[in-house]
Parts: structure tokens; sequence; C-alpha cells
């Protein structure tokens, strides 16, 4: 039995001729709304025990109505959603706070709010406290807070019992940068003890780092419904196909998605990685001085072409990337059927893995403005460590070190 | 309904918090602190006995204390504000808790329960005050006293029906947040509180059966101005009639749960 399951799920918000109406249909007249919008529909999926998903779509794309639904709050129209065990959703940090109350019968009074008994608050209230490390303020009016320590109570309480579904809304921002290694910390354990992970995030890198799993949300509908990295791509050529582009996946041999999108006066026409021999390279040996050649076609007059690449590991996560705006290397006004070859060298201090090369043709510093060709897994190396001293990490950092011996 | 009142006893320690919370929190910081609940329906009080105590108090009838109007006053607001201030506070519960009830998965009804607690702690700490008040001008009441919890669970239930199913289609209709004060205003004078029966002319008296406060009013005046019973059918056909308003309230409640959030 899966810990939450939606089947089918939707939610409409229902206009009616008048709110009379709507009262009307309340007491149980057999009136119907003039309109219905729906805001989510035909939504389906399954979350197990111990997985971790992102949540991510545009501004208005229903992610924070599923999650209402999810956690109880909205109504469903149709379809369902079942959930086995216990939800804790951190949407609002520090909801229902009062200024005038301490920081400990706040915590009370919030534990209280999500059903806890008298004997489990005060069971769990020396760990609160000592979590939020607020030292003596803990027994002050939280009005006397700095927003960082109110921030450390409010979500140490929501955080006190471990739930079976634990939903976090936006970047956990949430104070110092100590505490925010302390919030994912307990985020880790939970999901080491089982606690599924909902995030809702446009931040990338706290997904991909946290997540096994993406659902992109379009309209509401998903449209997307796997590994965070393809997800994260597809989302990314979404937003950029705002620009009245295209979009197109194309499955590679590995299995992989790559998604290329734009408008498509430029496009990439050829991409090979060469190694220090000049050969065209798969594999390549860690510090090896590499060069990539990018090969572009314009095909319509345009201001400007801006090549911009970045290198990705297995994980998406963005190892280096950089584009010839901010080398001041634009090309001015190219013709439409010129050609244009890029030819970029690097040393590849990577460590051992495989990488994957992004590349973007836009007229400018972003792919959101003017963006002709956006094109994920464009290329795929593979980092291999023939003749370094073994490491870990993504990074080739050769270290120097000499061990002395401190004589008294 | 079953669900409901289990999901209330689980949540029975945070409704004891709130209630505690809610009165420590309104007088945070203000030296005089809980006194203040007391402070405003005695200064009513007041207000009505030195302007109107020359009009009326002849017509009070004669209990043997000079201060008999006085008395008289207070035992009707201490019914009446239980009642106003109950409808009062939920008319706009579910929307000042809005963003409550849509981020927090909790059993909505905690929060009218929340305003029962409280009204209920202001009435009976007026009651104690009033009890005090009434010793100082020589006025003792009587056994009859033991009436006064039916009493006011008649008003609470009449209070919170009301105030339930005003709260509920407050959130739908905001008019009736604006009208309900006002209607609030105009029952308090169409009740015998500042004035006796005995002003009203014989021939409309009949219109004061259409009040629901006027025989719970009437009952509190009975035991503790008059020392006598109170008209005991007259106060179990209120209570049946505020069961079933209470009904239709929690009838409604449920039926508006699910839709009160889409709207909020």
């Amino acid at each position: 039995m899966s810990l939450l399951s939606v089947n089918n799920l939707g939610k409409a918000f229902k206009v009616y001729k008048s709110e009379l109406h709507r009262v009307g249909r309340l007491i149980g007249l057999p009136i119907k709304p003039i309109e219905e919008n729906w805001v989510l529909r035909h939504v389906n999926f399954d979350i197990e025990p111990g997985e971790a998903i992102g949540i991510i779509g545009q501004n208005g794309a229903g992610k924070s109505t599923l999650l209402k639904m999810i956690t109880g709050t909205l109504s469903a129209s149709e379809g369902n959603c079942v959930v086995n065990g216990r939800i804790a959703a951190i949407l609002e940090l520090g909801m229902g706070f009062n200024p005038e109350l301490t920081g400990r019968q706040n915590v009370i009074h919030a534990a209280g709010l999500m059903g806890f008994s008298g004997e489990q608050i005060q069971q769990a209230l020396p760990d609160i406290e000592s979590f939020a490390e607020i030292g003596e303020y803990f027994y002050e009016p939280i009005r006397t807070y700095s927003s960082g320590m109110y921030l450390r109570v409010a979500f140490s309480v929501a955080t006190a019992y471990r739930p079976e579904i634990l939903i976090v809304d936006e970047a956990l921002s949430v104070g110092d940068a100590y505490f925010q290694h302390k919030c994912f910390q307990r985020i880790r354990e939970f999901q080491e003890q089982g606690t599924t992970l909902l995030i809702v995030s446009h931040d990338r890198s706290a997904i991909q780092g946290i997540c096994d799993r993406a659902i992109l949300l379009e309209n509401g509908a998903v449209i997307k419904d796997g590994n965070p990295e393809e997800t994260f791509d597809l989302y990314n050529a979404i937003i950029a196909e705002k620009e009245n582009s295209t979009v197109d996946v194309k499955q590679l041999k590995d299995g992989r998605a790559q998604t290329s999108s734009g408008t498509g006066e430029a496009r990439v026409t050829e991409i090979v990685l060469y190694n220090s021999k000049g050969e065209a390279a798969e594999f390549i040996g860690v510090g090896e001085q590499v060069k990539l050649c990018i090969k572009v076609k314009v095909r319509k007059d345009i201001e400007n072409l801006v090549l911009g690449y970045g290198i990705k590991d297995r994980l998406g996560q963005v190892m280096y990337g950089t584009n010839t705006w901010h080398t001041d290397q634009s090309v001015k006004k190219p013709k439409a059927g010129e050609e244009y070859q890029f030819i970029i060298t690097f040393p590849a201090n990577l460590g051992v893995g495989s990488y994957s090369i992004q590349t973007a043709l836009t007229n400018s510093d972003t792919h959101l403005t003017g963006n002709y060709e956006w094109r994920d897994l464009a290329l795929v190396f593979n980092m291999i460590n023939v003749e370094k001293t073994t490491f870990i990490g993504s990074l080739w950092s050769e270290p120097t070190i000499t061990i002395e011996e401190i004589t008294r | 309904m079953f669900i409901m009142f289990r999901a209330l006893w689980q949540y029975r320690y945070f409704v004891l918090s709130s209630i505690k919370n809610e009165f420590t929190t309104r007088f945070a910081r203000s030296s005089l602190g809980g006194l203040w609940v007391i402070f405003n329906p005695l200064a009513q009080v007041a207000i009505y006995a030195l302007i109107l105590s020359n009009v009326l108090a002849a017509k009070i009838p004669n209990i043997g204390n000079q201060y008999s109007f006085a008395i008289y006053l207070t035992a009707g607001i201490l019914a009446w504000s239980l009642f106003s201030d109950i409808i009062t506070r939920c008319l706009n519960l579910f929307i000042a808790q809005g963003n409550l009830l849509k981020k927090v998965m909790f059993p909505k009804v905690v929060l009218p329960t929340i305003v029962v607690g409280t009204s209920l702690l202001d009435n009976f700490m007026l009651f104690i005050s009033i009890l005090g008040i009434f010793a100082l001008l020589g006025h003792a009441p009587t056994i009859q006293i033991l009436w006064l919890p039916i009493l006011t669970l008649a008003t609470l239930a009449l209070g919170i029906s009301f105030g339930l199913i005003l709260g509920v289609l407050n959130v739908f209709i905001r008019d009736i947040g604006q009208a309900v004060p006002i209607i609030l205003q105009i029952a308090f004078w169409f009740t015998p509180i500042v004035y006796p029966l005995s002003i009203i002319p014989e021939s409309y008296r009949y219109l004061l059966y259409f009040n629901p406060m006027y025989p719970i009013v009437k009952g509190y005046q009975d035991v503790l101005v008059y020392g006598t019973a109170p008209e005991f059918t007259q106060i179990s056909i209120i209570l049946a009639i505020s069961m079933v308003l209470l009904g239709f309230g929690f009838f409604l409640f449920q039926r508006a749960s699910e839709e009160m959030a889409d709207v909020l």
C-alpha cells in the first residue's frame, strides 16, 4: 500500500450567479454554478515511503492547490487523495503564533493545533527548546524576537514530531546558514527513517540535491513525472517557450531525455569534445586539457548572438557555466546563413563520473528574453582517473600534502 | 456529527490552551488586565442607571431597595452580554482565521468551541463581580440563583446557534458582518433590559413572544432581582428552539466547511 495515492484529483473553483446561490446550494437547493474554473485536473501519482519528491511548475500551475488538497485544507472537486499517515506541512512557518505569548507558550499552542495532547507536548518541549537554540529568549514574548529567532522556533515545533509525509513549500530559507544546515539535517534524518518529502521549490539545486523524483505541473496537469534533472530541463524549456518557440524532447541512447527548445533563429549544428591529443573523445582523463567545439548556424538575421554553455554532473548540478556575453564576445548582427564555430578550451578539472554539456543560444545574458535555442544534454562525456591521486568529489584540486612531526 | 465531537475531544488540550491564551493575551501589557472584561458591561449599567433612573425607576416593581433599577439593569445585561458576545465573536471568526483554515488541517469545530469557552469565562467573571456589587448595594440573591446555570445554557445555545449560522453565512455574504451589529443593537432595545415590561402598551406585548431573548432575560431578572423561579415552560421552549437552530447551524457548518476554504 502506498503512502499517498492521488487518484484523478481535480479542483474547480465554482462561480455562482450570486453568493446567495452558493448558500442556497449549501442548504441543498438544486442550484448549478454558472462557471467552473478548473485549476487542477486529472492528477494521478503514488508516493512510497522514504521518497523525496520535488514539485515544480510556474506560478499558477496548481502547486499550492495540490499541496493544500494533500494536506486536507482544500476539498477535492473530483477524484480523491488517500493518505496513510500523518502529514506535516511547512507551508508557512509560524502560523497562528501570537506575538504576546512567549516562545514556549506559542510552541505549546502550535503543537496543540497539530493535534497533540498535553502529555505529548510536554514530552517534546525540551527537544524543541534545544533545537531552536535561542537560549533564554524561549521564555520571552516572541514580539521581542528577531525574524531569525522566530523562524527557528517555528521550524523546531513544525518538525518536532516525525510525520509520515513532510511538505515543504518554497526554499527553506530558515535563518542563518548554521540553522539551515540543521534544518536540512533534520529533514534528511526524517527521510532516512522513512518520511516522504514533498518539496515545492524553484531552486533547481535544492530539488536535485534532495529529491529522487520530480513532478512538473503546468496549467493544472502533471506533464512530467520522472527524474529531477529531466523534469527541470523540461521546466526550463517551458519557461523559455513563452517566447513562442518549440519544445522538443528526444530520447537518447542511454535512456535519458534531451530537451531542446527555442525560437530557432540560430541552431547548434555540431558539438564535439576533443581530448588533449585532438581526438573526439567520450572519456576524458582528470585534469586533461580539452577543447569543446560548437558549430552554430544562423537561420535568420538577428541583432546579437551569444553562446552559453554549462557542464553538469550526473544529478544535473551545474559544475561550471558561462557565456560569451560575460566574456564580451557576442557576435554582432549575424546574417541568415552564416556559420560560426566556437572553440572553448579548458582543463577538465572534474572528478570521476558522467557529465553532460548544455548549450544556449541567446541574444543576451539570460535565456529568458531572446532564446534562440536551448539544448540540454547536448553532449555526454565521462571523466576517468588514469594518473592522478585517488580522490572523491566532482572537483579535481590537486593538493600538496606535507607531514611534519612535531617534536617538543 | 459524531466524528466532529471525537475530533473535538482529541483537540481538547488545544481548546483549553487557546481559551487561556486568548484571555491572557487580550490583556497582556495592560495593568488592569482581566478587570477590563467586567468594566465594559458595568460602565453600560452605570450609564443607563444615571441617565434613565429618574425616568424609569418608578416603573420598576419595588423590591425594597433604593438601587432596584441598577439591580434590574445588571441582571438583564448579564444575559444580554453573553448572547451578543458569542454572536459578535462568531460573526468574524472564520474570516479572521481564514489563513489558518487554508493552511493548517485541524477540525474546524474547534474554533466556535473556543469562542464558547472564552465567552463563558468572561461571563462568569462578570457574574462574580455582579454578586459583589449586589452585596455592596445591599441586595442578597436567593436560592433561586441555582437556576442560573440552566438560563446560561439557554443563552449559550441560542447565541451559538445564531452565531454559527451567521458566521458561516458571513464568509460568503459579507454584508451580514455589517448588518448583524445593527440588528443586535435594535434587538437590545426591543428586549426589556433597560426598561420594565410595564411601559410597553398592553396591545403590543404579544410582539415580545417573537423575541427569543425575552424569556431568557426575564428569567435572569426573576432569578437575580425578584428571587423567584423563572417560568420554566418558556425557558424549555426556548431551549427546544435553540436545539433545532443549533442542529441547523451544525448542518450548515458541516456543509460549508468544505467550501469555506475556497472563498476565504
